[in-house]
């Protein structure tokens, strides 16, 4: 009885001390909305500057910025309060014994449900957009987000499961495309004979790149990467007889479908199947293929973990010092996961060569070793699932914000969301690192299991250090 | 190499070992030996190049100067110096625990124990590539893995937290199962660098237990302690370093009444460690704790 009141009457100095905090949050607001947001400056007839007072936004904000606090404040405290309930939580372990959340309810799902809906994105397109050629644009952003996904958990290997940061991961995707490239276009050699050499190509400036940074860690091996990316793309740009510089190379072969080409004659695609000529199959081949090598990616990452040399990984993050008391020979495990992890960058950026016809070291700046690092980190070291998520976030984020029609009510007519999507996209990603800064998913699964398989709380996974 | 295996040679003869960092001379001509089967103690106050030694046997460094041979059973040598530092533990079978527990803190204790049998797992999954192709033996040389990794859970008491990641565990276990760890390399010598450090009274009776029992099945142990009660109670033999210079060797018994390790303990002149003994009343396992 008594504890029930007292739990009242601190339930009671919660509520106040809450509304507090969210009036404080809301008037921190309005102080910067007076300079910002309160007046808007508009050039008149006569060229002065007319101020037009828009305090009903200044109000709306920090109206808006006092019940999201509130709302916050709310859901901490019951969450606190359900915490405090639970007996002794084994706090370092996920309690998966225990009754599962809701996450852990979706993930046994999240498998087939992500692949069933890969495998039927171009068919549900083509029938909610009415024909193939309508649904392209969703077509073609799939391709675009399955590229970033397999780069996400190439690099996976390289940062999430051997913990060396890699900055430069780009670099490999460029030697497959343009290993791709020069031999479809010198030697006319088929896209599937191109496939494994320019892995192999990529794998070995992998092990190169290895070489000099062996004895690096952390910022050094950050920057040394980094640096290595640049010099490919400046190689790229400068050697001119063989990579054509800065034009780069065009009338690459395109795609065939295991020799049959996508073209409109009696031997195309079309004709071969008894299909009417449409330019989307050629589309649909690439949607698939890139599917099929992301998941090749995938289950070759998945059984890699199982293996020793998977393990080795792992505990190189972990601790190398121990890693080497042990006889693990760190230098071979090091340009493994290097090599390993450059090939599927060779495949990644073979098919962006087939796929684009056209190459030039524009496509492989620094920016794109920075999404796709920032996927691998944003998903969560070493989680195949959060890479995928994170791909999907990172690349169709952004395209999902172009279509924001709703926002023009909020901010009114004059309001253009796609001048702010990257705004908008960064926000995000601030929210994401604030409340899951191990990344989406940071629960380490055990590779293998006595008794039952539990997962490791991202508390206690290092991230490793070069 | 006479061909011709005597059981009592030694497993680790160290021989003019100096180690130098720059201007400060860490371990000074330092020889001993660690005979086969045998328990043998490394004892000194702090800073008097224990573990320089450890890690000059182990393979973290490159010694300045001296020879470092360990012996196998079956009579291969291996020079210790020569060898590349995961060699050390692989070719030469050396394990080696640390000060500052270093283990896979976010993988399960089971995992831990899997690690350590990397270069047997290696072989069997072809060096991976087999294994990737689901070719090969990897699946039963991986149900052998974690046989062996079972039998050290169950020696050790931690079958039951197998699952567990091993940075979840108390400190204690966590000791145990970095030994565990270094015994799953199947090595000759087993290198323990302070292994009794902030263990209780119980913990430390297991750890001695678990230790008897690794001797008993044939590894050698060279270990650095400061628990003066530990090292007097399984030791076979004593190493005492002060300033990186060997002061005494023997056994327990003998080192424990030599006036230079009571002087280098007590920090007293020679002249009076008479007068300290009798004061004292040569109560060396207090004296060695609070070092």
């Amino acid at each position: 009885m008594a504890d029930a009141m007292r739990e009242g009457t601190a339930r009671g100095a919660g509520l106040a001390e809450i509304l507090r905090d969210a009036g404080l949050y809301a008037l921190v607001t309005l102080g910067l909305c007076i300079p910002i947001v309160s007046y808007r400056t508009d050039l008149s007839q006569t060229s002065a500057l007319d101020l037009t007072p828009r305090w009903g936004v200044v109000a709306g904000l920090c109206g808006a910025i006092f019940a999201l606090r509130l709302v916050q404040r709310m859901v901490l405290l019951r969450r606190d309060a359900r915490r405090a309930l639970t007996p002794a939580p084994r706090q370092a372990t996920e309690a998966v014994d225990a009754t599962p959340n809701a996450g852990q309810r979706i993930s046994g799902l999240a498998l087939p449900l992500f692949l069933g809906a890969a495998l039927a994105l171009p068919l549900v397109a083509a029938l909610a957009s009415g024909g193939l050629g309508p649904a392209r644009y969703w077509i073609d952003l799939g391709i675009l987000i399955l590229t970033y996904v397999m780069l996400g958990w190439g690099l996976n290997i390289v940062v999430g499961l051997a913990g060396l940061l890699d900055l430069g991961y780009v670099a490999f995707y460029a030697v497959g495309a343009y290993t791709y490239a020069l031999l479809a276009t010198t030697f006319g050699l088929s896209f599937w004979l191109c496939l494994p050499l320019a892995g192999l190509a990529a794998a070995l400036w992998g092990m190169l790149l290895g070489f000099p940074v062996l004895r690096l860690r952390g910022d050094y091996l950050a920057i040394v990467t980094l640096a290595f990316g640049e010099i490919i793309r400046l190689v790229l740009i400068n050697w001119v007889d063989l990579t054509g510089g800065s034009a780069g190379i065009s009338s690459i072969p395109r795609a065939t479908f295991f020799g049959i080409p996508f073209t409109a004659g009696p031997n195309g695609f079309a004709a071969t199947f008894g299909l009417s000529f449409d330019a989307m199959h050629r589309n649909v081949f690439l949607y698939y293929l890139i599917l099929a090598l992301a998941l090749i990616t995938n289950g070759v990452t998945l059984r890699l973990r199982r293996l020793p040399i998977g393990r080795a990984w792992e505990a190189l993050r972990e601790d190398e010092i121990a890693c080497r008391s042990l006889g693990i020979n760190t230098t071979t495990t090091k340009l493994t996961a290097f090599a390993l992890g450059a090939m599927f960058g060779g495949f990644a950026g073979s098919f962006f060569a087939v796929r684009q016809g056209f190459i030039s070291p524009e496509s492989f700046n620094f920016l794109e070793s920075a999404i796709i690092l920032a996927i691998v980190v944003l998903g969560g070291m070493g989680s195949q699932v959060g890479v995928a998520v994170a791909a999907i976030a990172m690349v169709g984020g952004p395209e999902l914000l172009r279509n924001l029609g709703f926002l023009k009510a909020v901010f009114g007519e004059g309001f253009d969301p796609n001048e702010y999507r990257l705004l908008l996209f960064g926000l995000a990603m601030v929210a994401m690192m604030v409340w899951r800064p191990r990344g989406l998913i940071s629960v380490r699964m055990p590779s293998v299991a006595l008794t039952q398989r539990r997962g490791v709380s991202g508390a206690l996974v290092r991230e490793g250090h070069g | 190499m006479s061909g011709v295996i005597d059981p009592r040679e030694p497993v680790l003869t160290v021989e003019h070992l100096s180690m130098r960092f720059g201007g400060l001379l860490a371990v000074n001509d330092l020889s001993f030996e660690v005979r086969r089967g045998d328990i043998t103690a490394l004892i000194g106050p702090n800073g008097a190049g224990k573990t320089t030694v450890f890690n000059c046997i182990t393979g973290f460094y490159k010694p300045t100067e001296g020879r470092l041979t360990l012996a196998h059973a079956d009579g291969a040598r291996h020079l210790l110096e020569r060898l590349p530092n995961h060699a050390v533990n692989r070719r030469a079978r050396v394990a080696r625990t640390f000060q500052n527990i270093r283990l896979f803190s976010g993988m399960t204790v089971l995992e831990n124990l899997l690690v350590a049998q990397h270069a047997p797992l290696m072989r069997a999954s072809g060096f991976t590539v087999l294994g990737l192709l689901g070719l090969g033996g990897y699946r039963a040389a991986e149900r052998a893995a974690i046989e062996r990794a079972r039998l050290w859970l169950d020696r050790i008491g931690l079958t039951p937290r197998a699952d567990d990641p091993a940075g979840d565990l108390p400190y204690g276990a966590q000791r145990r199962l970095e030994i565990a760890r270094a015994m799953c390399t199947e090595p000759v010598l087993l290198c323990l660098d302070e292994p009794a450090a902030g263990l209780n009274p119980r913990e430390s009776a297991e750890l001695t237990e678990l230790l008897r029992r690794i001797r008993a099945d044939g590894t050698s142990v060279l270990l650095i302690e400061h628990d003066m009660s530990v090292v007097m109670e399984i030791s076979d033999h004593v190493v005492v370093l002060d300033y990186g210079v060997k002061i005494a060797d023997g056994t327990p018994g003998a080192v424990r009444t030599d006036p230079r390790v009571v002087a280098a303990y007590l920090g007293v002149e020679d002249e009076e460690v008479e007068a300290v003994e009798a004061e004292v009343g040569l109560v060396l396992p207090s004296a060695g704790a609070e070092a």
